[in-house]
């Protein structure tokens, strides 16, 4: 589903953010991708949703090689991936309900699908009594999970999560996976970046270390 | 066969849900951006006011040059031939004269005024009786009052007229008295020329202005911008929103306009009618109209859409999530 071939990444004036990384990621996997701060995977991501371009190598994702995707195809890209952002990336002046309805208005959806796809999701991640809340009134990892809500309401082939944990407690992290791995289930491919070697490890999942934008660890199945 | 059919069937029923959407967004995205608009009063009122004037100014001139044009038109017989006639003309040979000048086709009617009816009528109306009643003998000659059919307005067929009316033996000089016409309507012809060069440098000035609106509101709207495109939103989703602001603050600077040219009117049109009755006319100012503020609306609508699409191509592309970090 998701090919990396001989890719590297250049920023400015000779910062390598990734070197040579060659991957193959499965459609009904689910893999982490592990490293130190730094070590190349929110470029990584970034490279996969077209956020930015590699300097070297090929990118495939479903079978196309992104270099073939004009600015004109980004959007069209983008639909198909759900993103859960290192930051949230949420719109602070819009409810909840707006923000997680983002992907779908975008897509055209007619207002009543709009509305039950949407508190179908926010059930999924224990939000749907805050539907009509503003993302400020909400603690981090509510945050956190309107912004998973919003990645898997369009139903997307592929799942992005940078750091989806990094502001929830143990209990909560343990059930955000779960979810994860729910999607997964339903064939949707999940790539999720995480610090967190604890829990990653104790999932059995496959994963891929990064170091120093080199990886180490995990590139074959 | 049929599922080919269904296949076929279920393609039309996703392209209507599609059109559905995007009506829906439309609807949505001018929704928004009004109550946008709304929500901050005070700045745009001052939007509609700044665009109201910058219209209103071409289009009033060009109102009052279009309330001249009907005036000069209006009168009656724009032009008036005097004829002088020598000293050894009788009132009998003048009389006679008169008949036969009016029975040209080209003229409408001949008057004759006797020298001693003028010397009265002037000595009355001027005032200058005493003046008059010491001169030895009366100083002005025998005139005669030639109206020119009407439709004569041509210039070319009126110096024609005059020409024939000069060259009689019994008049001594014939006066064309059209040069006031000529004078007003190459006022009203500057005039006109004036309104279109104030009315294409403003119309300049409210495409920048609104540009200018629309650049700030997507500045402010930065962060937005970035998190729709991330989820997938295309440029054409972006950009819809802030069109729409455009058409609002344009089509409601173009009322304000037309308020403004129908007010400024109204203010004039009852010293204007004192005025034209006191000439025995019946001219009345012309306001816009209910089209013409209409089409003020449609005017200043697509000058706000044209300032926006600027703003828009300008700067939203510039805007893309790669820039920043995720
Ligand atoms: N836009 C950019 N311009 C210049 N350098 C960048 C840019 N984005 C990332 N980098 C650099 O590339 C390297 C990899 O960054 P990246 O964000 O991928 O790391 P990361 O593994 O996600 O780290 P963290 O765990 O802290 O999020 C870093 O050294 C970073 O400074
Ligand atoms: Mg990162």
């Amino acid at each position: 589903m998701i090919t990396f071939d001989r890719v590297s990444k250049r920023y400015g004036e000779g910062h390598d953010a990734l070197r040579e990384v060659s991957v193959e990621i499965d459609r009904d996997e689910l893999v982490f991708l592990t490293g130190h701060s730094g070590a190349g995977k929110s470029t990584l991501l970034r490279l996969i949703m077209l956020m930015d371009r590699p300097t070297r190598g090929r990118v495939l994702v479903d079978g196309r090689d992104l270099a073939g995707v004009g600015p004109r195809g980004i959007p069209r890209h983008r639909r198909d991936i759900g993103v859960v952002f290192q930051n949230h990336q949420l719109l602070f002046d819009r409810s909840v309900f707006d923000n997680v309805a983002l992907p779908l208005v975008i897509a055209g959806f007619d207002h009543r699908e709009i509305g039950r796809r949407v508190r179908a999701a926010l059930g999924k991640v224990g939000l749907h009594e805050r539907e009509r809340a503003m993302p400020v009134t909400l603690s981090g990892g509510e945050q956190q999970r309107v912004g998973i809500a919003r990645a898997v309401v369009g139903r997307p082939k592929i799942l992005l999560a940078d750091e989806p944990t990094g502001n929830l407690d143990p209990a909560l992290s343990a059930e955000i996976m779960r979810l994860f791995e729910d999607f997964n289930r339903v064939g949707v491919t999940v790539l999720i970046a995480s610090h967190d070697l604890v829990l990653v490890s104790r999932l059995h999942h496959r994963i891929l270390t990064l170091r120093e934008g080199r990886l180490v660890r995990g590139s074959a199945p | 066969m049929s599922s080919r059919r269904e296949g076929a069937s279920r393609s039309r029923t996703l392209l209507a849900h599609r059109l559905a959407g995007w009506l829906q967004h439309h609807r949505l995205s001018a929704a928004d951006s009004l109550l946008k608009v709304l929500d901050n009063p005070f700045a745009s009122v001052l939007t509609w006011l700044v665009i109201g004037i910058a219209l209103a100014l071409p289009v009033g001139l060009d109102q009052v040059m279009d309330n001249a044009g009907r005036l000069g038109a209006s009168w009656d017989h724009p032009a008036q031939l005097s004829l002088f006639l020598r000293e050894d003309i009788d009132g009998a040979q003048a009389q006679a004269l008169a008949a036969r000048v009016a029975g040209r086709a080209d003229v409408e009617a001949a008057s004759f005024l006797a020298r001693d009816a003028a010397l009265e009528e002037f000595s009355t109306l001027s005032g200058f009786a005493d003046v008059l009643a010491s001169m030895p003998q009366n100083p002005l000659p025998n005139l005669l009052l030639v109206t020119p059919a009407p439709g004569l307005e041509d210039a070319a067929l009126l110096q024609a007229l005059h020409a024939d009316l000069a060259a009689l033996d019994e008049v001594d000089e014939a006066v064309l008295d059209m040069a006031w016409l000529q004078r007003l309507r190459g006022l009203i012809d500057l005039g006109r020329r004036a309104a279109l060069v104030l009315g294409a440098m403003l119309v300049l000035g409210v495409v920048l202005i609104l540009g200018n609106t629309i650049r700030l509101s997507i500045e402010s709207r930065r962060e937005e911008i970035v998190v729709v495109k991330l989820v997938g939103g295309s440029n054409a989703f972006v950009r819809r929103p802030f069109l729409y602001t455009g058409l609002w603050y344009g089509s409601g600077g173009g009322l304000v306009a037309g308020l403004l040219v129908w007010g400024a009117l109204w203010y004039l049109g009852e010293p204007v009618a004192r005025l034209a009755a006191l000439y025995g006319s019946s001219f009345e100012l012309a306001g816009p109209g209910v089209m013409g503020v209409l089409n003020l609306v449609i005017l200043g609508g697509l000058l706000g859409l044209a300032g926006a699409w600027l703003a828009v191509a300008r700067h939203l592309s510039a805007i893309e999530p790669g820039a920043g970090r995720a």
